[in-house]
């Protein structure tokens, strides 16, 4: 949907000769870079929303289920959550850059941060596929071939991790990561789109504002692995 | 809508990175240590400064020339808060009784 | 469309700028959108209708016979899902409002005209796919598809329900995007926040529910779509979930989204009572800060629909108070519009019987919402027909009241035709007369302990003269809605052109041509007056139309 979104400035359907675009329904360029990126930030806002049923549920379980919690996390790879939260956040710079690159016309300069921030993008995903492959491997994706048999909960020796409560979290690991992902792979596809538009030279310091609401929800994915990180990776960690 | 400064914002950009990047490194190691239920008000603590960081210097909140803006992060924290608050009202009190 | 009869002098207007099915189905105009989404709605409200019609024969003899009891779960079911999701959320919103709100505020379009269309054609892949759900078997858990019976018992289709309401969801929720940005960013000069509409203000806080609830039901469905098909146990007791956190997400969307439903209806019946009138608006800011107080604590008090299903009875007062807060705003707005009336030179045209019909069935409603938020009350009535009267009296008595009187009052602009009066004003009556038979009766039916979603009522045969009251006047309230669709019809063809401001009505939608052209107004407008200024309108020396009656 955000791509639809930004589509509604690919085309200059109504040649004003002085600007072309600039929509025929907005008076100037200022009404029009105003009305997307607050087009974006309420977007923003619906996410926010949306992400918010689950950390509902994930804040419940976590509370009910502390200890099942925990046993399921540990068996996460922290080290390659902890590596992706770097790549987001090196992504996150290449984004702003991309954003000044375009307001100071530095065509060379955005097109490769726009580059190096699919790079990025995509190296999340690999590291994430490799993360869910182990995963898979290990039983731990919900349903019918799930176990989790035996698996000690930490600080408490001798005890065990009950399976159902753990095919929660492992659920909604799944759910939360999952989703994360898809919203990235929709982030690929706009800065893909933008590094076309950059490529025809279509950015300028007037006339930017893809560039800017594309990188607005861009940071916005990474704030919300900044939150999936620590909760679902590093319950209770020490030995 | 930043409006351009007359100083290039390059330096504080990286230094926004940096100190996410700090941010995270810290959040992996201090993980590992035994605090009780200070790991997760640390953990989510740096992750909510992190948070900040980007929304105010990475999405520019914070010099954006309205106030609007803040105005929507702002109601959407406030409604997020309410879901989570309201559903735990219930959850926290079941057992009162 | 229908092309117009050759009339004298034949302005280019939105609707014979352009003909051919493409350039409606490819068109940016709000105004031929807005239509789009009229004819979508009014198919789905015919479908819902049906499902309607069948539950009230059954209901008319106390025996199950009409149908078995898997069909009647689905009929209710089917009835709830289409005339909430797929009539009343879109309705105003997304027919009037999409047609009037850049022409409220005095902008060309709304801003992102292309999101707009894309919203329909979201509705109606959400539409076909509820079609498709339907006509291959349906779903039987009521509207509300409570785990853990929609994820781990029933055998019907809700995973293909959840989608189509998944995507008409989008839909909501991207009309509600281009609202907020456009009253935002594209009001004409000198239009300030307190010269708007107060249809505006309604839709502004309208948008901010549709905004900020529809994504959590949205997650909802996902989190039911995947608990049904792996068995997670997010919500399944069995599996160590609980249920109730479903009802906390879906109530936390469908409380509020009770107000998508309203809060339009409000701003069209303040528009009404204030032209037919004559007067300005009594208290206009307190009416329209009421609209975003009603949005706001709307968010506050879903789970008084869990009062009985075991949440903590510390959360149950705190939410039952709060039920009362949020009554406070929906009655300032009563009295206001009451304050309104007052000593003003009322005229008695169909959109203002519609919208004393709806002061009287909003305030019906809403006081027995306040008796449900009772928690002595709600124990008694939860789940009978008393609550299902209450909904109604809001939902039918006030949403789609102001829904009709809407679609009259505007339809002069909308098609350029005038409807013919007396056949509307009939069609008043007859739907304010079929709607009390149809839905009191069922208040004394709940309080007399007829429980909801049952289809045979055969040990309570007492139950049953009030079940054919019932009946009968759903009989009534079928014939009173189907003659505005046929004189609406009828009048695109044959009713008198309708001037540019027939009421003499204040607003900057009246001051452009009826219907109005592609871009709404000939020269930019700029707003140099208050909002109703109905004294000046008035004022000896009218350089407008005269009022045509
Ligand atoms: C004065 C404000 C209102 C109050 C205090 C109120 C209160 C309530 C309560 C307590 C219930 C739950 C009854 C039960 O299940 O036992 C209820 C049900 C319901 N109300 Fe309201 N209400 C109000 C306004 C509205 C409005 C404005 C609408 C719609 C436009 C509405 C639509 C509904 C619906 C659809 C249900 C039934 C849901 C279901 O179980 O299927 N209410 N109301
Ligand atoms: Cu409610």
């Amino acid at each position: 949907m955000p791509d639809s979104f930004a589509a509604g400035f690919s085309q200059d359907a109504h040649t004003e000769a002085h600007n072309p675009a600039l929509l025929h329904h907005f008076a100037q360029p200022q009404q029009q870079r105003d009305a997307a990126s607050l087009g974006m930030w309420v977007f923003l806002a619906t996410e926010v929303m949306f992400f918010g049923g689950m950390f509902c549920a994930y804040l419940i379980y976590r509370l009910w289920y502390f200890g099942d919690f925990a046993a399921a996390s540990k068996t996460l790879n922290a080290g390659l959550g902890a590596t992706n939260t770097a790549v987001l956040i090196c992504s996150s710079l290449t984004v702003v850059l991309a954003v000044w690159a375009a307001q100071t016309a530095r065509r060379t300069l955005l097109i490769a941060s726009l580059i190096l921030t699919m790079i990025l993008g995509l190296a999340f995903l690999g590291i994430k596929s490799i993360e869910y492959k182990d995963k898979f491997e290990e039983h731990h994706v919900p349903g019918a071939s799930f176990s989790f048999d035996r698996e000690p909960i930490p600080g408490h020796p001798g005890q065990y991790a009950n399976p159902r409560h753990a095919q929660i979290f492992f659920s909604l690991y799944f759910i939360m990561t999952g989703l994360h992902a898809l919203h990235m792979i929709i982030g690929l596809g706009i800065f893909l789109w933008l590094l076309i538009m950059a490529w025809q030279g279509r950015f300028t310091p007037e006339y930017h504002t893809p560039v800017e609401i594309g990188g607005l929800y861009w940071h916005f994915v990474d704030i919300i692995w900044i939150y999936l990180f620590p909760l679902l990776y590093l319950i209770d960690r020490h030995p | 809508m930043s409006a351009p400064s007359k100083s290039s914002p390059l330096k504080m950009y990286f230094s926004i990175w940096v100190a996410l990047l700090v941010g995270t490194y810290v959040t992996y190691r201090v993980a590992s240590i035994d605090l009780q239920p200070f790991n997760a008000a640390i953990a989510l603590t740096i992750a909510t400064i992190k948070a900040t960081l980007v929304a105010l210097f990475f999405m520019h909140v914070k010099g954006a020339s309205e106030k609007l803006t803040k105005l929507v992060v702002i109601a959407a924290l406030f409604f997020l808060a309410l879901l989570l608050g309201l559903t735990m009202s219930d959850y926290a009190t079941r057992l009162w009784s | 469309m229908a092309n117009p009869l050759p009339q004298p002098v034949e302005r280019e207007n939105y609707l014979n700028k352009e003909y051919g099915v493409w350039s409606w189905l490819l068109t940016t105009d709000h105004k031929r959108i807005a239509l789009l989404y009229l004819l979508s709605i009014t198919f789905f409200f015919f479908i819902g209708g049906f499902f309607a019609l069948l539950i009230r024969l059954e209901l008319l003899t106390p025996a199950g016979d009409l149908v078995q009891a898997d069909t009647y779960n689905k009929l209710f079911t089917m009835h709830g899902m289409v005339m909430v999701f797929f009539f009343l959320i879109p309705s105003i919103p997304a027919v009037l409002g999409n047609f009037l709100v850049p022409l409220m505020v005095g902008a060309k379009d709304l801003a992102f005209p292309r999101i707009n269309l894309l919203s329909w054609y979201l509705y109606i892949i959400g539409g076909v796919m509820m079609l498709h759900c339907m006509l291959t078997g349906g779903v039987d858990t009521g509207w509300t598809f409570y785990a853990p019976f929609s994820t781990a018992f029933t055998n019907t289709k809700i995973v293909e329900a959840g989608l189509a309401i998944f995507v008409a969801g989008f839909s909501s929720i991207l009309t509600g995007l281009n609202f907020v940005v456009t009253i935002h960013r594209m009001r004409a000069p000198g239009m300030t926040w307190s010269r708007l509409p107060l249809f505006i203000w309604a839709h502004y806080a309208t948008s901010i529910i549709q905004l900020l609830g529809t994504p959590v039901i949205a997650i909802t469905i996902v989190l039911v779509a995947a608990e049904r098909t792996l068995h997670l146990g997010i919500f399944d007791p069995k599996l160590g979930g609980d249920p109730l956190l479903f009802q906390h997400l879906f109530w936390f969307y469908s409380h509020p989204a009770v107000y998508i439903m309203i809060l339009p209806a409000m701003g069209v019946v303040t528009e009404i009572i204030a032209c037919f009138s004559r007067k300005r608006i009594f208290g206009y800011h307190f009416v329209a800060l009421s609209s975003i107080a009603i949005a706001v604590f709307g968010f506050l008090v879903w789970a008084h629909h869990m009062f009985v299903a075991g949440i903590s009875i510390y959360a149950a007062l705190v939410f039952s108070f709060l039920s009362y807060a949020v009554a406070v705003p929906s009655a300032i707005k009563v009295f206001n519009w009451t304050a309104t009336l007052y000593k003003g030179s009322i005229h008695y045209d169909a959109p203002m019987l519609y919208a004393f019909g709806f002061l009287g069935l909003f305030t019906i409603g809403g006081l027995t919402g306040l008796f449900l938020a009772a928690l002595g009350i709600d124990v008694h009535v939860t789940d009978t027909y008393f609550v299902v009267a209450h909904f109604h009296y809001i939902m039918v008595g006030g949403a789609v009241m102001g829904y009709l009187g809407g679609m009259h009052f505007w339809w002069p602009k909308i098609s350029g035709r005038l409807y013919p009066e007396g056949w509307a004003r009939l069609a008043a009556l007859i739907v304010f007369i079929g709607f009390n038979l149809t839905f009191f009766p069922q208040f004394i039916l709940g309080y007399m302990g007829m429980p909801r979603r049952y289809y045979d009522y055969s040990h309570m045969p007492e139950f049953q003269v009030l079940n054919v009251l019932s009946t009968a006047g759903a009989t009534v309230l079928g014939v009173g809605y189907l003659l505005p669709m046929i004189y609406f019809l009828w009048s695109m063809r044959y009713g008198k052109p309708a001037p540019d401001n027939p009421w003499n009505a204040a607003g900057l939608e009246w001051k452009t041509t009826s219907p109005p052209p592609t871009f709404n107004f000939e020269e930019e407008p700029v707003v140099t007056w208050e909002a109703y200024n109905y004294d000046e309108l008035d004022a000896p020396h009218p350089q407008e139309v005269p009022v045509a009656r």
